[in-house]
């Protein structure tokens, strides 16, 4: 059961942050920090599809996690649920055409084993 | 003053608010991220074993504790969408790792929690991956 809850949370955390990634940038960049321009910026976010797909795919995660905790320590949980740094970082590259150097390459795996020993 | 020398100027100064800005925005995502999950997992502690059904986990949004941390979840993921809307997700995501850091701090300031030899190694492991990605131009992709 606890595996079955950690892939769905490494998947579904995948594809919640590389949609919502890809729908804020359909989106373009927000300026105005004014309580009623974020408002609108978000309602008009709230209509995009990425988005819309991330925030049930944030949710499945959401709810996996609530559950992995309660079955799970946290010291097996977290760095498990942190393994999707690898996947979103192959994404990024592939599909959103992002520039991943040797540096954030090197980051990402120092951060995967800091987290193992952090946790442990 | 030739034209381009101002251009290059306005694009450095651009360059630099957007940085400053990505920062910040990192700096409350991490935040809102720690202060969410530590509500979550003390309600979550707090009710014990969790039930299969939905119901009984919609049910467990209702605990303060929980409630609070949901309430928290929501304010990091507005300031992560809008950081996104500008920053490439493969800088976003291991430079808001320095949240593991800030959880095993704050467990030592606030719970008195014994940091041992192996979690010293993590948060240098961690800030060392986080300084480095830091360090790369956080918005890369067109």
């Amino acid at each position: 059961m606890k595996w079955v809850l950690v892939l769905l949370v490494i998947c579904a955390t995948t594809v919640g942050d590389v949609f919502r990634s890809l729908g804020m940038r359909q989106h373009g960049e927000i300026h105005d920090f004014r309580p009623g321009a974020i408002g609108s910026a978000f309602a008009m976010v709230a209509r995009n599809s990425y988005v819309i797909v991330s925030t049930c795919a944030m949710a499945v995660s959401f709810f996996s996690f609530m559950k992995l905790v309660s079955i799970a320590p946290m010291s097996f949980a977290v760095p498990m649920s942190a393994a999707c740094f690898i996947p979103e970082t192959l994404l990024a590259r592939a599909l959103l055409k992002e520039a991943v150097d040797w540096r954030r390459w090197t980051g990402v795996c120092l951060i995967l084993i800091g987290v193992f020993f952090v946790t442990k | 003053m030739p034209e381009t020398s101002v251009m290059a100027r306005v694009e450095t100064r651009a360059a630099s608010d957007l940085r400053v800005k990505t920062r910040l925005f990192a700096v409350l995502t991490i935040l809102s991220n720690v202060a969410g999950n530590s509500a979550l997992t003390k309600g979550m502690q707090q009710l014990g074993g969790v039930g299969n059904s939905p119901l009984a986990l919609i049910a467990a949004l209702f605990h303060p504790w929980v409630a609070l941390g949901v309430a928290l979840l929501i304010v990091w993921t507005l300031t992560h969408m809008a950081l996104l809307s500008w920053a490439d997700l493969s800088y976003v995501m291991p430079v808001t790792a320095l949240s593991y850091v800030v959880t095993a701090f704050a467990a030592r300031l606030l719970l008195n929690e014994y940091i041992s030899l192996e979690r010293w190694i993590g948060i240098v492991l961690i800030t060392a991956g986080v300084t480095l990605v830091g360090r790369t131009e956080g918005t890369t992709a067109s």
